[in-house]
């Protein structure tokens, strides 16, 4: 089913899946055999109807540019999308994603990426003064809601989202991971219930350096949808990953929470439990609730989140959903089933279940600093 | 002109006794408020246009002998000429005045909440058991930043860098609405306040200022200030947790509270800081509120009162524009709107008004909310709704509509044994609810009622938890304002998109 935008429901889409994730801590790279290995073990997860993986690291030539990469139906919707960007943004690159035949994927949209930056002086000036990020956000916004036959499903720095209808050992080599370089991975295996698998609603769901994969379906959605349209975000995609991703941005880009607190909004613990906090713990945890609670994801879900920091992997409040984790030296594993990580790392210094609503939190060890200010030569 | 001697007004009821049963205990005779019965030397003697079928008699009949039946004299009938518009013709031109009731409108209009359809959880996403997993009903009422102010304290711990606007902690999304010291009893009232306390919710004064035997309530209650500012004082104004100020009521948009001097006694005249005897009639607007920047003022001034520590309420009538009239509340600084529907109840209003003046809550909210939020500021204040809440079921929907907290004002009536009469305006309620008569009065046990007010809210806040469950959510936040749980039947494209639901099966 060729296509790249949820056409097939006025409802939301939902599904359930296989998700695994792999990180190295000192930024070591591995290429894409591991975790196309280890989601391979979780093929029974999906039922061939959406794939993909998110890598970061992957393109360290162009580290300070936005890396879009963009699926259009048809030509003429690319030489659209491409008019607006060259009006915004400045293009130091742009080519088709390379792909390779296989005998499972034979049928796909165009696939193409750019390594861009918007323009100082972008027209969008005129009216108010964005930020970069802020900028590129309302871009993949506007181009995902307005152009017909176009979308954005990658707009990280030095990071990628390499997604598609399949099954995802088949993806990994529609899109021959096993050359692509990276020291975080995310991995998902699909199986939609209520649509037909789509290109754009493959997991992971990527803005900026964001990108989740998840298993689970939002019972809350309803009201985390109304609790971001109220923010300006569009949800375009009617899936839950777009919420999720869409909240945390919410939280940790623009309310400047830490990464930590803005998950205990997603899986808030319960007043029975706050209750018994001491003084300004209660009151921080109580006014979290008080202020996020059309933000708290309630339902089934386990997700793995990866920023340009790091990887978060956790449960919903109840678990309610699979996820183990397991460590290795300097690489930390998680996955829906242990199966999938003894795939590939056979015997793990330690192997445990995170529990309800609580995070695993693995960072980087050399953060990455953020460049203020632009590109040398551009 | 001389008065006419009879009336063309038929009883709308007969009491009728069965002699063979009756005892003659003439406990009907002292139950009834309303003077129905008496004793004829031998037997009970019933006359059937005083009765207006409040239920009181039969309840207490030891013998089961009474029974009250629709008088079966008919008018005839007349799909346009509707009985009760000829005998309102009949009271008009016999007395000259207002027709006047108690109780919210007869009519029967279409109830939105009974079109409105609850989701449930089937195998993509699982149900979660209540009576096994915590399920959370805890409210907030009152202003929510739009986002966390946060910090770190010397041991790199999050921490909260400014103090949380003040607000009122609920155990269970539901409030006792305004009913005031002289509409109700003074024992209806602290039946009320019994059951708030131990329920960890809230009731509200109404305009009929606070009665000292209520002072120590002061954590479970919200105090009002209406257009006749009875009985408020600073003190008044500190007492409770928050301070509401009423605009207007759902059965009577647009015009104020009337208490007679009938029912103003001592007690009454004290609390209410009005001489005996004298009518309390509330001005249909506030005198010092002409346009919404004096809403403003009286907002601040209430907060400056109360030191900034009490989250500031402010009622309103369900009407036509009500969405931006709500918009400008919440901008005036308003840190909760309670919004009364059209079907909501009342001590005594016009029935002019009752009966064709307002909207439908469910309407109302829908629209309100989603207009806020168009707005970005629904994090401002809290939404409360009211208008005749008959169910958990009501309110249920109207949370998932958009309301933070739903309202009780006849529910909680009906339980102190109110048959909704309709007869408010009288002052002779025969269960000891609506009137000042002392002997009607002391029949109201406050802690009987009181924990017959425990037992409901409680049993509608466990079948709340049931549903939240089968909809696969364990805490009513992620319930409010999900109207992806909700679809219509029975209902046009225009209703739908008012209530802003799906049509079942979409």
């Amino acid at each position: 089913m060729l296509s790249i935008k949820n056409k097939f429901s006025a409802e939301r889409d939902i599904s359930g899946c296989g998700l695994c994730g792999i990180i190295n801590a000192k930024k070591i790279k591995t290429n894409g055999r591991d975790i196309k290995k280890s989601i391979s073990v979780e093929h029974d997860r999906g039922n061939g109807l959406g794939g993909g993986f998110a890598v970061y690291g992957n393109y360290p030539d162009y580290a300070e540019l936005y890396a879009f990469h963009i699926m259009y139906d048809n030509l003429s919707a690319k030489a659209d999308v491409e008019d607006y960007i060259r009006n915004n943004f400045i293009i130091e690159k742009e080519e088709p994603i390379p792909t390779f035949r296989t005998s499972k994927i034979y049928d796909h949209p165009y696939l193409h990426r750019y390594f861009i930056k918007p323009k100082s002086d972008r027209p969008d000036k005129l009216f108010h003064e964005l930020g970069d990020d802020d900028f590129v956000v309302n871009s993949v916004m506007l181009i995902n809601q307005n152009y017909d036959g176009a979308y954005v499903f990658s707009s990280g720095k030095n990071m990628g989202a390499f997604k598609g209808v399949g099954y995802p050992e088949d993806i990994a080599d529609f899109y021959k991971l096993e050359e692509i370089e990276g020291y975080m991975w995310t991995a998902h295996n699909r199986f939609p219930t209520n649509t037909p698998g789509w290109w754009g609603g493959a997991h992971p769901f990527t803005l900026l350096d964001w990108s989740i994969v998840h298993n689970g379906e939002i019972s809350s959605y309803g009201i985390n949808k109304r609790y971001l349209e109220m923010y300006k975000y569009n949800l375009a995609l009617k899936t839950d990953t777009e919420v999720i991703t869409y909240i945390l941005d919410l939280l940790i880009r623009k309310h400047k929470l830490p990464v930590s607190l803005a998950l205990t909004v997603l899986a808030s613990p319960f007043y029975q439990k706050i209750d018994k906090m001491d003084g300004e713990k209660r009151e921080l945890f109580t006014a979290l609730r008080q202020i996020y609670g059309s933000a708290l994801l309630n339902g089934p879900f386990a997700i793995v989140f990866g920023h340009s920091n790091g990887m978060v992997a956790m449960n919903d409040r109840i678990k309610l959903r699979p996820l183990v984790a397991a460590a290795m030296g300097d690489f930390t594993y998680v996955a829906s089933e242990e199966a999938a990580i003894r795939a590939v790392c056979p015997s793990p210094d330690i192997v445990w279940s995170p529990k309800a609503g609580e995070p695993v939190i693995v960072e980087f060890e050399e953060k990455n600093i953020h460049q203020k200010g632009g590109l040398l030569g551009l | 002109m001389t008065k006419s001697s009879f009336s063309n007004i038929q009883s709308e009821y007969l009491a009728l006794i069965d002699h063979n049963k009756c005892v003659r205990c003439k406990r009907c005779i002292q139950n009834c408020g309303w003077g129905t019965y008496s004793f004829g030397g031998d037997k009970i003697l019933a006359d059937h246009s005083k009765c207006v079928a409040c239920g009181r008699c039969y309840t207490y009949c030891p013998e089961g002998a009474i029974s009250i039946v629709k008088n079966p004299t008919v008018l005839r009938e007349n799909a346009n000429w509707k009985e009760g518009l000829i005998k309102n013709i009949w009271r008009q031109s016999e007395t000259g005045g207002i027709v006047i009731s108690g109780m919210g409108t007869t009519f029967k209009y279409k109830k939105y909440f009974d079109h409105i359809l609850l989701d449930a959880c089937q195998v993509t996403n699982p149900s979660i058991d209540p009576l096994r997993e915590p399920m959370e009903l805890r409210t907030y009422l009152g202003k929510k930043p739009s986002r966390l102010d946060v910090g770190l304290d010397e041991n790199g711990e999050s921490v909260l860098k400014s103090k949380m606007p003040p607000q009122i902690e609920l155990q269970t999304p539901f409030i006792f609405g305004a009913m005031s010291y002289g509409s109700i009893s003074l024992n209806a009232q602290k039946a009320m306040a019994l059951a708030a306390r131990a329920l960890g919710i809230v009731m509200n004064t109404g305009e009929g200022g606070l009665h000292d035997d209520l002072v120590p309530f002061g954590k479970n209650i919200i105090v009002q200030v209406a257009s006749g500012r009875f009985g408020v004082h600073r003190d008044y104004l500190n007492s409770g947790v928050a301070v509401e100020i009423k605009i207007g009521q759902g059965a009577k948009p647009g015009i104020g509270g009337h208490l007679p001097g009938e029912k103003i006694g001592a007690d009454i005249s004290r609390t209410r800081m009005i001489p005996v005897g004298t009518d309390a009639i509330s001005p249909a607007p506030h005198h010092d509120i002409y346009s919404i920047e004096d809403l403003r003022q009286l907002i601040y001034a209430v907060k400056e009162a109360t030191d900034y520590e009490k989250p500031v309420s402010v009622k309103v009538a369900a009407v036509h524009n009500i969405a931006a009239i709500v918009s400008g509340i919440v901008r005036a600084g308003a840190d909760i709107v309670y919004i009364d529907g059209y079907t909501g109840g009342t001590g005594a209003a016009p029935n002019i008004i009752k009966d064709h003046v307002g909207i439908p809550i469910e309407l109302a909210l829908a629209q309100v909310d989603e207009r806020l939020r168009d707005e970005g500021i629904r994090n401002e204040a809290s939404i409360i709704a009211a208008g005749s809440i008959r169910s958990s079921a009501d309110a249920v929907k109207a949370i998932a509509l958009g309301a933070d907290a739903v309202a009780i004002g006849t529910a909680a009536l009906v339980v102190m044994g109110c048959h909704v009469c309709g007869k408010c305006n009288t002052g002779n309620c025969s269960w000891g609810i609506t009137t000042q008569r002392p002997e009607l009065v002391r029949r109201l046990d406050p802690e009987v009622y009181g924990e017959r007010l425990y037992n409901l809210i409680s049993a509608w806040s466990h079948e709340i938890q049931e549903v939240l469950g089968a909809m696969g959510v364990n805490s009513i936040e992620s319930l409010r304002g999900s109207r992806e749980r909700l679809r219509g039947v029975e209902l046009t494209d225009a209703e739908l998109k008012a209530l802003g639901i799906k049509h079942a099966g979409l």
